[in-house]
């Protein structure tokens, strides 16, 4: 921490003593966050002595590679669609709905919780419930002669994966939802009541346009929420399922594509997606909350 | 029968009962304003007229037809907000068409009906602009022009005006007026402003506690105030205390002067009774026709351009007193003992 | 009405979601012994030496990692809303950067860049690495911790506070250390308990940087035990619900202490 001088009370000029307090958090971020980015774009576009090149992007279009992106992508899309669906099911049955004003205050607080317990303790819980020996499967077997595995279900799975994606990517949802959904306005479901509308038009017409910014940019954060995560699928699937984070860790752990700059583009290329995502997002967010003021 | 007719309206929230028994019939193009403090039911009043709240007993008929079970979107009324309540993701044009578009016009029909109702406004380049590009007079004029866009057969405006600046209101209230005069559509004003609903309305509810005080002209309410809370309520009141001498002729003694009503008197000799005077009834100094004249001190000097407001101790309590400037009179000084007269005619007896 | 009764059905089915696998978490971890519900799964976990080292560490590098932060956070937000409001929306996008950046991205730069041949060769010796991972975790941490203390920072006047203390002959340290931090200290403390939560957890940085901390030794157990897995789940969940519980503590006492000023 820089104690920067006070400034003198007269002086024709002004030096530029203020910048000096943003030294600690300049050379911290320089150093931990924007160089070693930095060095894995710039790597991205060299070759082995450091000469400029596109090879590297090009490798990528190896099959197993586009696979992995790919399942990346369906992964990612369909945990964000079916979590923005689900979250805004939940979020507008608190906010709209009917029901109690008390479910409102504990349903936000979990989603705190649940959305922030990701990781390997996640794929833990999973495992224990919808696993081959876990307490649903058990179930289901015991109660129903239901035999999920015969239907065809694995928890060790693209589709465990997402269904175990969907719990923080659900409370994510509700959590970013409820404000936007409280900035609905009462006057406005009013208003168009008393023009004539009913309930669907007044959602088809006024609320879903107006809500459009917010679902469409809060879709885009799930996904990159869902395309970079890791620790989730690593402990659930093991480094076999082929998604993009399990491939570059393969890569960093032991350089298994051969090529080491091939690291550099396959993080270079997560960069891409996830800067994409989120941009959108936060286009979207100041588009819509010009409209909510 | 009126054209809107609210019998006996009651509604409980709780065992909170907000409006009493408020009955009310409203000619066909009459404007009508419900005035009175917060809490007092006049909002909840209009909004069991636009159908957002039910009543727990009562009825409500437009033009024949018993609304009280309907939904606000079959009701044919329009409705404009204190907080303007225009879409923002619509234009200006997009949201005076709303109610147009719901009923399902055509697209010709409904763009020359939204470019009348701009025009009728007073902003038809406005159209194609966002809600939040404009200000909040503009807003509110935009809303108007929604409401009255379906052609409804009454008009509800819940404090229209309350979120604008004193300018605004003004001018603003004027313009409705007009535009309501123009069209001849009933409405219901909703205000606790009384010098807005003084100046505007045919007819004026004052409300207190959920049910209506008087109803009557705004001349009448004025000046013939049929309670205490009417009577304080709208306009600035001064009131005093008044000995009974001779009940049968209205004898009266204030602040040890004699006074005559000229009217019997319900109370009993030696009975205290409220008298109450506006300020432009009690005069400063002496004036012929003011027969009744009481000794005092002036307090308050405040000369505002063409009015003069003095408050001055009389009759043991503070009266307020107004007086047109005069370029050769000075304003008092104040603690000057002066004297204040005022004319039996003019004094209004308390319940 | 109909509205309320599809309300209540996706209330249900959402608790439903999020409730099973808590529940079923916690059965699962009771299981260990055959036939009877025990702590004994809790117990092995409990006693294993490689649990209490690397969740001593997690713990180190957590507290670490919040002191770290707060010293570099809150000075920073304080500088920047009172001398510098103009750097603020640029300060804010680099604040957001790590949840853009992936933390395998952020963690495979740390390698390339500070490995035993560069100009930094933090990753040669056990301490350096420590302190990369450290810094890691602060970056990691950073969204959150700066959003959290500049929300506070804007509920209080920095200006006329820091005016008042200089008038009354304060320097920097003394307004940072005495006025600021305890006006802000509710959030600081909800930044604090984040960082907690987002340190014990993590697996992708002390993985790649090979350092022995609780995550790494999760994932671990989960490759070759039945029972422990599901016991560390529901002691990970625990931490996670008390950290962010004590969040909302903070933040009530607060509303409190104000409403009483």
């Amino acid at each position: 921490m820089t104690d920067s001088p006070d400034r003198p009370a007269k002086r024709p000029f002004r030096l530029p003593f203020e910048w000096l307090g943003l030294l600690p958090f300049a050379v911290f971020t320089l150093l931990f966050l924007i160089l070693p980015t930095m060095r894995i774009v710039i790597g991205a576009f060299q070759t082995g002595d450091g000469s400029f090149t596109f090879q590297n992007i090009a490798d990528l279009n190896t099959s197993s590679i586009r696979s992995a992106y790919w399942t990346s992508i369906k992964l990612s899309l369909i945990s964000a669609g079916l979590g923005c669906a689900i979250g805004f099911a939940m979020a507008a049955a608190v906010v709209f709905g009917g029901l109690p004003k008390g479910i409102r205050g504990p349903l936000l607080t979990f989603s705190g919780v649940a959305s922030n317990f990701a990781g390997v303790p996640l794929a833990f819980a999973f495992i224990a419930t919808l696993g081959p020996v876990g307490l649903i499967t058990l179930w289901l077997k015991t109660e129903f002669g239901i035999n999920l595995r015969a239907l065809g279900f694995n928890i060790l799975s693209f589709w465990g994966l997402v269904v175990t994606y969907l719990f923080f990517q659900i409370p994510l949802m509700i959590l970013i939802i409820t404000p936007a959904l409280d900035g609905l306005k009462r006057e406005w479901r009013e208003a168009a009541e008393v023009l004539g509308a009913t309930t669907a038009q007044y959602w088809r017409m006024v609320a879903f346009p107006i809500l459009f910014p917010s679902l469409l940019g809060t879709f885009a954060l799930l996904f990159a929420n869902s395309f970079g995560a890791i620790a989730t699928a690593y402990a659930l699937t093991g480094p076999q399922l082929n998604i993009v984070p399990i491939k570059l860790f393969a890569q960093i752990r032991g350089d298994v594509l051969g090529n080491p700059n091939l690291g550099y583009a396959l993080a270079f290329g997560m960069i891409v997606v996830t800067g994409i995502a989120n941009f959108v997002y936060i286009w979207l967010r100041t588009r819509s909350e010009r409209w909510l003021k | 029968m009126a054209y809107l007719d609210l019998t006996h309206l009651v509604k409980t929230f709780g065992t909170n009962r907000v409006v009493k028994d408020f009955s009310l019939g409203i000619d066909k193009g009459e404007f009508v304003s419900l005035l009175g403090p917060s809490g007092c039911g006049k909002t909840t009043v209009l909004r069991m007229v636009a159908g957002f709240e039910g009543p727990s007993s009562g009825n409500i008929v437009i033009d024949g037809q018993n609304v009280t079970s309907l939904r606000p979107n079959q009701r044919r009324i329009g409705m404009v907000f204190q907080a303007y309540a225009l879409f923002p993701n619509l234009t200006v044009a997009q949201n005076v068409g709303f109610g147009l578009k719901v009923a399902g016009m055509g697209r010709e029909e409904t763009e020359a009906r939204v470019t009348e109702m701009l025009r009728l406004i007073g902003l038809p380049e406005k159209g194609p602009s966002w809600p939040f590009q404009l200000s909040g007079g503009q807003q509110q004029r935009v809303a108007l022009a929604r409401a009255l866009a379906p052609s409804p057969r009454v008009l509800l405006l819940d404090e229209p005006l309350s979120a604008l600046d004193a300018k605004v209101r003004v001018s603003l209230r004027n313009e409705i007026r007009a535009i309501q005069r123009d069209l001849g559509i009933t409405t219901i004003f909703v205000t606790h402003d009384q010098e807005e609903a003084l100046s505007i309305s045919d007819r004026v509810v004052v409300m207190n506690g959920g049910v209506a005080e008087q109803v009557g002209t705004p001349f009448q309410v004025y000046n013939q105030p049929s309670t205490r809370f009417v009577a304080n309520f709208v306009g600035t009141l001064n009131t005093f205390e008044a000995e009974v001498e001779a009940p049968a002729t209205g004898d009266l003694r204030l602040g040890g002067v004699p006074l005559s009503l000229g009217r019997p008197l319900s109370a009993a000799k030696g009975a205290k009774i409220g008298l109450a005077l506006r300020p432009e009834a009690v005069h400063l100094g002496r004036a012929p026709g003011r027969e009744v004249v009481l000794p005092a001190t002036v307090r308050e000097v405040h000369f505002m351009g063409s009015v003069i407001r003095i408050k001055a101790d009389a009759a043991g309590t503070t009266v307020s007193l107004d007086t047109f400037n005069r370029p050769d009179t000075p304003p008092p000084a104040v603690g000057q003992a002066s004297e204040i007269s005022l004319s039996a005619q003019d004094i209004i007896l308390l319940a | 009405m109909m509205m309320r009764l599809m309300s209540w059905t996706a209330l249900i089915f959402g608790c439903l979601y999020f409730l099973l696998p808590l529940i079923g978490m916690a059965e699962f971890s009771l299981k260990m012994r055959r036939g009877v519900y025990s702590l004994d799964a809790y117990a092995v976990v409990l006693a294993d030496p490689a649990f209490q080292a690397t969740f001593g560490y997690s713990v180190l590098m957590a507290l670490m990692t919040i002191i770290f932060g707060v010293l570099l956070v809150v000075p920073t937000a304080y500088w920047v809303r009172l001398k510098l409001p103009g750097a603020r929306p640029y300060i804010e996008f680099i604040t957001l950067l790590p949840l853009v950046i992936p933390a395998i991205v952020i963690v495979f730069g740390y390698i390339r860049m500070y490995n035993t041949s560069s100009w930094l060769p933090l990753t040669g010796s056990v301490t350096g690495t420590n302190i990369l991972l450290m810094m890691g975790y602060a970056t990691l941490a950073l969204p959150y911790m700066y959003r959290s203390v500049d929300t506070g920072l804007r509920t209080i006047d920095v200006g006329t506070l820091t005016e008042a203390a200089q008038s009354l002959g304060a320097g920097w340290f003394t307004i940072l250390a005495k006025i600021i931090l305890p006006n802000v200290l509710v959030a600081v403390l909800s930044g604090a308990f984040l960082t907690f939560a987002i340190v014990i957890g993590e697996f992708t940085m002390a993985a790649l940087l090979d350092r022995p901390a609780f995550g790494p030794y999760m994932q671990l157990l989960g490759a070759n035990r039945a029972y422990e897995p599901p016991a560390l789940a529901v002691i990970a969940f625990a931490i996670t619900w008390a950290c962010m519980g004590l969040i909302q503590l903070v933040t009530r006492f607060s509303k409190h202490e104000r409403a009483r000023a």
